[in-house]
């Protein structure tokens, strides 16, 4: 078991749930988050005031996948979110000890 | 004998409801550009200001401004308590209205003047101090100002200043009193981002000035007669081209043209035709708005370089677009336009500009000075800021003990 972060464009967000769905992943979750990377910010001005807005707004996707199938969600990502510009987003694959589904109470693979 | 006129009596009650919407509007034009922490602490200034003059007004302000009897400096005591105050007209003040509906739009007035102020002190005032602040300032500074200017044996009336629907009571005398504020409340404590959380709020409130000002300005004529058509539609221009001017002069300065621009704009033209509204004809009113527009946002600029924080602006809003609207009163004032008032400068009375110059110093100055007493007294007494710790959790919850938005 793998979990799958990935930060992306908050506009992809139906190209890359079509694209999870295509390739048969049928849970995840999405938050609204911030950060920044190699994008950099921009400056608004109101009125006087200069603010600099340096944490720019990403979704996390959360997936949580069979070993098998971590290679067909990444490139299933990268397809549906890749713009080839500067502020894309990136994918991290972490490791997974349990998962357990809290209904049944069943653990690992069957949980997934 | 004054005889009552229904039409009259209905255009300056539904007048004065206009007014009143001003405030609760300004305090969304106000809200929305504090930080979210801020939002309930902010609008409730406007709001509880409502309640505050109403009260203080018929008790003792209003017999202050207006009451016979007193002096060129401060109006009578017989209209405490409104006594004497009825459906019967007063004929020195709105011949055609009941006294009573002479009092009501004039308390609205009463009411959004203070709260203009609020904009200066944001997001750092003590509620219980504020609370003090309000009947203080509005007996000691509002009362004599509107004596001075519109009372009928007023020193500045006597000059020959004019001042059709508030330019120097309300604005001039709420921009002073704003810097005073700015200046003793002392500046916010910055901490991360100081943009304003709800443009659209804002903007909201804009309109709803934009709306009530037909009521200010037009209503002012205090009759449904030629003149609250001519102010009307002077108003209305006078806002419409400063909104234009404040973002011509903003696109070239920042690039950008912004919404929060564009409202600001329109009040600052808004203010500006205020005390020109019954004397000047439509085009000298888009000129004093295109003026007013480039003038306010020039005057906004200054608080950085001179370290204090207006931070909504009232200063270079109210104060400057008040000084613009009183000096375009001096130059293009016509009595083509208003038989009642006089001709400016531009049409070879350089007296009434004289005058008007003099009316600008007096009211900044005074409205400086005793505001400026007020806040040292309710300094040393209630003390005038939140403590740091409150600053930083917000108004609304040191305050008023609430969030202004769940999450």
């Amino acid at each position: 078991m793998k979990k799958i972060e990935a930060i992306v464009k908050p506009s992809k967000l139906d190209a890359v749930k079509q694209a999870l769905q295509e390739v048969g992943v049928r849970g995840m979750t999405v938050s609204e988050v911030k950060g920044c990377g190699r994008q950099g910010g921009h400056k608004e001005i109101y009125r006087t005031m200069e603010v600099a807005v340096d944490l720019l707004p990403k979704l996390k996707l959360e997936i949580v996948v069979r070993d098998g199938m971590v290679d067909k969600v990444i490139e299933a990502i990268i397809r549906a979110a890749r713009t080839r510009k500067i502020g894309d987003g990136k994918v991290f694959v972490l490791p997974l000890d349990d998962v357990v589904r809290i209904r049944t109470g069943e653990t690992g693979d069957a949980a997934v | 004998m004054p005889h009552l006129d229904t039409g009259d009596t209905a255009f300056v009650l539904i007048s004065a409801a206009l007014v009143m919407f001003m405030t609760p509007g300004l305090g969304l034009f106000y809200g929305g550009m504090v930080r979210s922490k801020n939002v309930l602490g902010t609008v409730m200034h406007s709001f509880i200001i409502v309640g505050i003059v109403s009260v203080v007004w018929p008790l003792l302000g209003y017999s202050l401004a207006f009451a016979p009897g007193g002096s060129p400096f401060l109006g009578g005591l017989h209209w405490v308590f409104l006594r004497g105050v009825g459906q019967t007209p007063n004929a020195d003040y709105a011949a055609t209205v009941p006294h009573l509906a002479f009092m009501v739009f004039q308390l609205m007035f009463a009411v959004i003047t203070p709260a203009l102020i609020t904009g200066a002190f944001a997001e750092r005032m003590r509620f219980s101090a504020f609370l003090f602040f309000v009947p203080l300032w509005s007996l000691l500074v509002y009362s004599p100002i509107c004596h001075w200017v519109w009372g009928t044996d007023g020193w500045i009336r006597k000059l020959g200043a004019l001042d059709f629907a508030g330019g120097t009571v309300v604005h001039i005398s709420s921009g002073a009193a704003a810097l005073a504020a700015a200046l003793l409340v002392g500046r916010r404590r910055a901490a991360g981002s100081m943009a304003p959380h709800n443009v659209p709020m804002t903007i909201l409130g804009a309109a709803m000035l934009w709306f009530g000002w037909f009521g200010f300005n037009a209503g002012s004529a205090l009759a449904s007669v030629g003149i609250a058509a001519s102010a009307f539609v002077v108003t209305h221009l006078a806002a419409a081209a400063a909104t234009l001017s404040w973002l011509l002069v903003e696109r070239a300065h920042r690039g950008r043209p912004t919404t929060l621009g564009a409202v600001t704009g329109c009040v600052a033209g808004l203010v500006a035709i205020t005390p020109a509204s019954g004397f000047v004809g439509p085009m000298p009113a888009l000129f004093i708005g295109l003026v007013a527009g480039a003038v306010c946002y020039g005057a906004i600029q200054l608080k950085g370089p001179l370290g204090y924080d207006d931070s909504l602006d009232v200063v270079g809003v109210h104060g400057a677009g008040g000084i613009v609207g009183a000096l375009g009163t001096g130059l293009f004032a016509s009595k083509a336009i208003n038989p009642a008032g006089a001709n400016g400068l531009l049409l070879g009375n350089p007296g009434l500009l004289t005058a008007q110059v003099v009316a600008i110093g007096a009211v900044l100055g005074y409205s400086f000075v005793m505001t400026s007493l007020i806040l040292k007294a309710l300094g040393a007494t209630t003390g005038l800021r939140v403590s740091e710790g409150e600053e930083e959790i917000g108004l609304d919850l040191s305050q008023h003990n609430e969030t202004g938005y769940a999450w």
